[in-house]
């Protein structure tokens, strides 16, 4: 005769503070943060580990992981970063940085990082727009796309064209690794943890530079409810920003 | 590069540069000396690349420096203002150019507000040290690591175009192991909790004990390293005030004023920030007069003032945009001074 023993088949990642997030209903930055958690547990890494925090929504990230943590001026992480791992060669340094800090005010910073092949890991939050600043346009906002600072949509010609960066940094000699996933559904977050996973692979075998580009929804700024953010991710979010691989080591 | 060179035997083993004349020097001699001594050169895309760089490894604990000049250092005032809050370490040197905008490569003390006053947005002050000879561009990179270090926050060496082509002979004392590891240096919480390092305060009252917190160190740095060179002998008439290379024309000129025998002392502050407030006053109130001379419209001056708050005659020789004053032109001033002085005694 069996006995029933209770098995734990799912947990929260080990360094996962358990803290109340203080995210907006369907924000995908604490599935973000969970796949950071679960990606330093898988390589072994909380106490090795730094992580550099830009400016936006994530800024608090040091509440939720028990990792030794710095903020970055705005744009910064990736200089930040650099003088981190260089003072530290053995820690696991990471950025985490959305898409206005990434892709607006620090895109010298992150080119010239992954051009110098800086063995860092940087997770890249696109919701295609400003959020903790109140939904102002992003350099990643689609085209037509209405924001407080588009309030008759995103007009390319004047306002630019969304910038697509897993494609412009994959196309960079110094990065080893270069993704972008979806947060919308199981499906997409399962292959989301792979190529977080991925990304940090590269730095632990020392390949260079790694990003990883999480598509993620803003309802609050997007002025949708949480189930309509998920149905615009999976179409025109994934249509304007194809998800793929666009480097691998 | 005795700077340079004074960083590395200070324990420096970390920079991070932009070119930018007239300070090429620097990062010249470092590309070589410091993978030499086993330690990290990066030539950044830009000085806000360059100074976060400095962040990022101060926040490890290590001793970082960068250097440029004025167009460059208003680029870092974002990242100066981040050490600060953060209370990190670091060196920068600023061997300044004549401004505003690209300004010219002459030498010039144009930026000493922009260094005394922090430069950067919030409420806070960088330690500055104003060497005046090639050894105090050697001697005082050690002191600005050790006060960066002693305060946890970021000091600046503030030269000019003089002082970075100077030749002189330099006394060089023993190499200095780089610090070991700060306790609140980040590594990897191994063994123990983890480490934040950060300038947000968003909680109620949390930014007003942080910026108190920031003025008791500004004020104890005051009050224990505090540096100034004085010679006035009893009977000054007139004190001459100047830092930095001007300091040294000014030295020319109180002595051939002397050897006239005219009255006059020299009074050159070493730490811009802290400013030698007291021993200025002292000086100033005791000859009742001071010239103060710098290679710009009069910056030094406002402090020099406001140390003396009315109660001694204070006059101002400027030489701006690149213009260098000579011993023979400042004996002038200093004659006219004190016949104004003794015109004023003679009426009352």
């Amino acid at each position: 005769m069996s006995t029933l023993a209770e098995k734990k088949v799912f947990s929260a990642p080990n360094c996962l503070i358990q803290n109340t997030y203080h995210f907006c209903p369907g924000c995908h930055h604490g599935l973000v943060h969970r796949l950071v958690g679960e990606a330093i547990d898988h390589y072994g890494l909380a106490e090795q580990t730094i992580g550099v925090i830009g400016v936006g929504c994530g800024v608090f990230l040091y509440d939720y992981l028990a990792i030794d943590c710095c903020e970055a001026p705005h744009g910064r992480a990736p200089a930040v970063a650099t003088g981190l791992k260089r003072a530290n060669p053995d820690a696991f340094v990471f950025t985490y940085q959305g898409d206005g800090d990434l892709a607006a005010i620090g895109t010298s910073e992150i080119i010239h990082t992954a051009n110098r092949r800086e063995n860092i890991t940087v997770i890249f939050v696109n919701n295609s727009v400003y959020g903790m600043t109140g939904g102002q346009m992003a350099p990643t906002t689609l085209p037509g796309q209405k924001t407080t600072t588009t309030p008759k949509g995103r007009k390319p010609a004047g306002d630019g064209y969304p910038i697509k960066v897993a494609e412009l940094i994959g196309s960079l000699e110094g990065t080893a690794f270069s993704a972008r996933v979806s947060c919308h559904d199981v499906k997409h977050i399962r292959s989301a943890r792979k190529m977080v996973n991925r990304a940090f692979q590269a730095q632990v075998e020392g390949r260079g530079f790694a990003l990883i580009e999480l598509l993620s929804a803003c309802p609050t700024n997007w002025r949708m409810t949480p189930q309509q953010s998920q149905d615009r991710l999976a179409g025109e979010m994934i249509a304007a920003f194809p998800l793929g691989v666009y480097k691998d080591f | 590069m005795a700077l340079a060179q004074g960083a590395i035997d200070a324990g420096c083993r970390f920079y991070f540069g932009y070119p930018i004349t007239p300070q090429n020097d620097i990062p010249e001699y470092l590309s070589a000396a410091l993978p030499a001594a086993g330690g990290t050169f990066i030539q950044a895309e830009s000085e806000l690349a360059s100074i976060n760089m400095v962040l990022g490894a101060a926040a490890a604990g290590k001793m970082a420096m960068t250097s440029s000049s004025g167009p460059g250092i208003s680029l870092m005032q974002e990242g100066l203002s981040y050490l600060a809050g953060s209370e990190l370490p670091a060196l920068v040197v600023n061997i300044t150019r004549s401004g505003p905008g690209l300004g010219g490569i002459s030498p010039t003390q144009g930026d000493y507000h922009q260094a005394t006053r922090g430069g950067g947005h919030g409420d806070y002050r960088l330690i500055v040290l104003a060497p005046n000879s090639v050894q105090e561009m050697y001697d005082l990179a050690g002191e600005a690591f050790r006060l960066a270090f002693k305060y946890r926050n970021p000091a600046m060496i503030l030269g000019d175009a003089i002082l970075g082509q100077m030749k002189e002979p330099v006394m060089m004392h023993k190499a200095l192991a780089p610090p070991v590891d700060a306790a609140w240096a980040l590594c990897g919480a191994r063994g123990r909790s983890p480490r934040l390092v950060k300038s947000l305060y968003l909680k109620d009252g949390e930014m007003t004990v942080h910026n108190w917190k920031l003025d008791d160190k500004y004020r104890q740095l005051k009050e224990q390293d505090t540096l100034i060179e004085t010679d006035c002998p009893p009977g000054c008439r007139l004190v001459l005030v100047s830092f930095g290379s001007c300091s040294r024309i000014v030295r020319s000129a109180v002595d051939r004023a002397r050897k006239k025998g005219l009255p006059v002392g020299l009074v050159r502050p070493i730490t811009l920030y802290p400013f030698p407030d007291q021993a200025i006053r002292e000086a100033a109130v005791a000859a009742g007069r001071a010239l103060v001379i710098e290679m710009n419209t009069g910056q030094m001056v406002d402090d020099v003032r406001l140390a003396c708050d009315g109660q001694s005659k204070i006059f101002f020789k400027g030489y701006p945009g690149g213009l260098v004053p000579t011993p023979e032109d400042l004996e002038v001033e200093i004659e006219q001074i004190l016949r104004q002085g003794e015109l004023q005694v003679c009426q009352r």
